[in-house]
């Protein structure tokens, strides 16, 4: 194998050449010097394809001897092999030094085998993590004044409603993870809202080597509840939340806090999770009663869900799950329509309960050319404690605090999505929630539901350019108010950088 | 309250019995071929799951649950690699909570690890379609390949359960000796196809070709993943005269409507290949995948269509 030897000298060779090159670096000749690397990149990148073909001559010969000689075949596969892996090695050596020349343009797509490299600032990036960022437009036409929606019979969060009308950029999300070291994992995506203001959105580590099958997340991350809210608003099929996620759980909930998960040792998909929550994000709002108070621990928000699945053959699979989320509010402070922001005060304590399930059908399970995506969830929630404002018909513009007991509110959403030809799809989904009256002592105010069903309809359609870009319109028959309200939503979502896998 | 705890302590020890009761060396394959090489080389000492089949794309598989819970009770995960897998091979070694099987360990083995790759892009620009940065990672389509994927597979089998080590060895020499007889044959066979240009869907047969002598001269994607637009498929249509090519080649999970169409304008043959095993009838196992994709090569250059 003398080639292979001189081959292999002859790459050493260079590497200490390029090595010795840099050495002397100064700031006034690193232009000069950069090109003359290049050049000399250049030619050995020639000296390299050659090599290549040298190699793959070699190989065919070999093979052709290895069919030759059977009893041989053994051995000879071996030093095909080796003689494969000696010029992989050639290759990413050759790389190593491309990228170095070419002050490697994407450190988020790291290679496995991380190259020997010669130049010092780019080894200083070499353990970038990987960056993704998203974009994700939206533009609206509404028949009604999105600032008068509300949902009779519940207070809301600041998230729910719809999008603002006219053109907005919506949330652009930068996302980075990598592993930490061999122990840890960490993730942070950073969330640039439509009126400049940043908010932090999932910042967690995750320790890769827990025993007995646990997985933990520990920092501030979306709650493993329900199957939409662990997932990126901008991978849902429609472009805003479902009625039930807007006046449970403000949209999405996330908060600051510890999970821990466990996936059991069998071949069907089981999971049983559960968070310790802070407490700091609606429906929860315990922070300020921790600080105050002897009895709250800090614990403000905790969680429990089982989520299953599995294949039903080549075609289709589906999940389903059950979650549970309780929550601990001191004057958690809402919006009334037609009042002084913040009047509405809540505390006490709101248990939610979710079902969910999404059945998912492809010809042959090919999801390139056309899939079929059932889903659905459903809300219960218990809640109880007092609320005070200042619109009681039985007090107009006094302060007022009685306490209740909502008795089970409820909501749900289904949908379907179907991509009738690569890129394109349709989808329809329809949802409602609903609130007990509770009667005249509590006229007048936000969490007054005179026994109204608030409900949807939507279908959208998109168009996909490519896996990191996607154009969609959405139509809603929005009867939360008394008038129905037609709405049409533009979205525009891309991503650009590290390729994010997608969660099923 | 009690009772319910009981209830799910008890469910969750059958789970812990019925996990005990697989004993075997479990292997996750994420594509059919590496699942028969698998089945080949560890014959009665591994368990097999494959992830995929030959009729799904496997650039667009979905992170379904039963994959997660597959790999976590994997041994060895073994796929292609090259970022073939890369939108959903990442959320499952997550969520599998399996430290044996992440990137690194001994349990994670990419069958492109051992091949040299074809096709390396030179402009790293999503502007050019899903391209992979490492290569062409579609390197099953040559026996060459599998045969030093199937060395590298034994030798890993046997460092990671290595009571079984002698029969690992065995029984890809066995192969190694069978598929090297099968390719002296089909060689013999696929002698009028050297030099035969063809037109292809998707990027994807630079090994096919490189094996037969034939040259892959057009796709009928104007960029990898991209579907053709009726203009660029006419611009396609001038251009197939003077590329001289003999056929269009598709794989048996691609739609064939566009190859289809493209093949009735220009008059030539649309051959469909299985691409990996299962991928047709008569592709039952490795062997008969390449003895297959030579028989319906040879069938479209003698004028049948396939």
């Amino acid at each position: 194998m003398l080639t292979q030897r001189i081959s292999r000298l002859s790459l050493a060779a260079s590497g200490v050449a390029l090595a010795l090159y840099s050495a002397p670096a100064n700031a006034d000749d690193i232009g000069d010097m950069r090109q003359e690397m290049q050049a000399m990149q250049r030619q050995y990148q020639a000296a390299l394809t050659k090599l290549q073909h040298d190699y793959e001559a070699k190989l065919q010969s070999m093979e052709k001897r290895l069919d030759a000689a059977e009893k041989k075949a053994t051995a000879a596969t071996q030093k095909a092999d080796d003689a494969q892996k000696a010029a992989a090695a050639a290759q990413t050596a050759s790389e190593a030094s491309t990228q170095t020349a070419a002050a490697a343009p994407a450190p988020a797509a790291a290679p496995e085998a991380t190259p020997a490299s010669t130049n010092a600032q780019s080894s200083a990036n070499a353990f970038n993590p990987a960056i993704g960022a998203v974009l994700d437009g939206k533009g609206m036409v509404s028949t009604h004044n999105p600032n008068t929606w509300r949902l009779p019979g519940f207070a809301l969060g600041n998230e729910a409603g719809p999008p603002p009308r006219g053109v907005s950029i919506g949330e652009s999300e930068i996302n980075l993870q990598a592993n930490v070291d061999q122990a840890l994992f960490a993730n942070l995506t950073i969330a640039f809202e439509n009126d400049n203001s940043v908010n932090i959105e999932e910042a967690f580590i995750q320790p890769t080597a827990l025993p007995w099958d646990f997985t933990a997340k520990i920092g501030r991350f979306f709650s493993g509840i329900g199957y939409l809210n662990e997932q990126h608003a901008h991978t849902w099929d429609f472009a805003d939340a479902p009625l039930p996620y807007q006046a449970f759980l403000n949209g999405q909930y996330g908060d600051d806090g510890i999970q821990l998960r466990w996936l059991a040792p069998t071949n069907m998909f089981v999971e049983l999770g559960g968070e310790a929550m802070r407490g700091a994000s609606f429906p929860a709002n315990s922070v300020q009663e921790s600080l105050s108070s002897n009895h709250n621990a800090g614990l403000g928000a905790w969680s429990a869900f089982l989520h299953i699945g599995d294949d039903i053959n080549d075609s289709s699979s589906y999940s389903a799950g059950i979650s549970y989320l309780g929550t601990r509010s001191s004057n958690r402070a809402t919006n009334p329509v037609g009042g002084p922001p913040g009047s509405d005060q809540f505390t006490g304590v709101d248990n939610t309960f979710i079902a969910d399930a999404v059945y998912k059908w492809a010809p042959n399970g090919n999801f390139a050319q056309s899939y079929v995506k059932l889903q659905g969830e459903a809300f219960l929630r218990k809640e109880s404690g007092a609320f005070t404002a200042l619109n009681f018909a039985s007090a107009p513009g006094v302060p007022t605090t009685r306490s209740f007991d909502a008795g089970l509110q409820s909501g749900f959403y289904a949908q379907a999505v179907y991509q009738f030809i690569p890129f394109w799809r349709v989808g329809v989904r329809y949802d409602q929630v609903h609130a007990p009256s509770l009667g005249a002592a509590f006229a007048g105010t936000t969490i007054d539901s005179r026994d109204l069903t608030p409900r949807r309809y939507s279908a959208m359609i998109d168009y996909s350019t490519s896996e990191f870009g996607r154009f969609r319109v959405q139509y809603n028959y929005d009867e939360a108010r008394p008038n129905p309200d037609n709405q049409v939503i533009f979205q525009y979502t891309v991503s650009l950088g590290a390729h994010g896998a997608h969660q099923y | 309250m009690k009772r319910m705890i009981l209830t799910l302590a008890s469910f969750g020890f059958a789970l812990f019995a019925s996990a005990q009761a697989h004993a075997a060396f479990n292997v996750f394959a994420c594509e059919p071929e590496w699942g028969a090489l698998t089945k080949v080389v560890g014959g009665n000492d591994v368990d097999v799951y494959t992830a995929t089949t030959a009729l799904q794309d496997p650039h667009q598989i979905q992170a379904r649950p039963a994959l997660i819970s597959r790999l976590r009770n994997a041994d060895l995960l073994f796929c292609t690699g090259a970022e073939l897998e890369i939108g959903w091979l990442p959320v499952l070694l997550r969520q599998a909570s399996n430290g044996k099987v992440q990137p690194g360990q001994p349990g994670y083995f990419e069958a492109t690890s051992v091949i040299n790759l074809l096709e390396k892009p030179t402009r790293l620009d999503r502007a050019e379609g899903d391209i992979h940065p490492a290569g062409n990672p579609h390197i099953q389509t040559d026996p060459r390949n599998m045969r030093m994927v199937a060395a590298a597979l034994a030798k890993r089998l046997a460092t990671l359960d290595p009571s079984h080590a002698a029969g690992y060895q065995q029984r890809e020499q066995a192969f190694d000796q069978a598929l090297g007889a099968a390719m002296t044959k089909m060689q013999a066979q696929a002698a009028p196809l050297k030099g035969v240009a063809f037109v292809s869907y998707h990027k994807a047969w630079i090994y096919l070709a490189n094996w037969l002598g034939m040259s892959e001269v057009a796709n009928i994607e104007p960029k990898p993943g991209v579907p053709p637009g009726s203009a660029y498929i006419a611009e396609l249509l001038d251009k197939i005269p003077s590329l001289k090519a003999k056929m269009i080649v598709y794989a048996a999970y691609e739609d064939p409507k566009p190859s289809q169409f493209v093949a009735d304008k220009s008059h030539l043959p649309a051959v469909m290949l299985p691409f990996t095993v299962g991928g047709d009838d008569a592709s039952k196992d490795i062997i008969g995948f390449y003895q297959d994709t030579v028989n319906r090569l040879l069938a479209a250059l003698g004028g049948k269509s396939g």
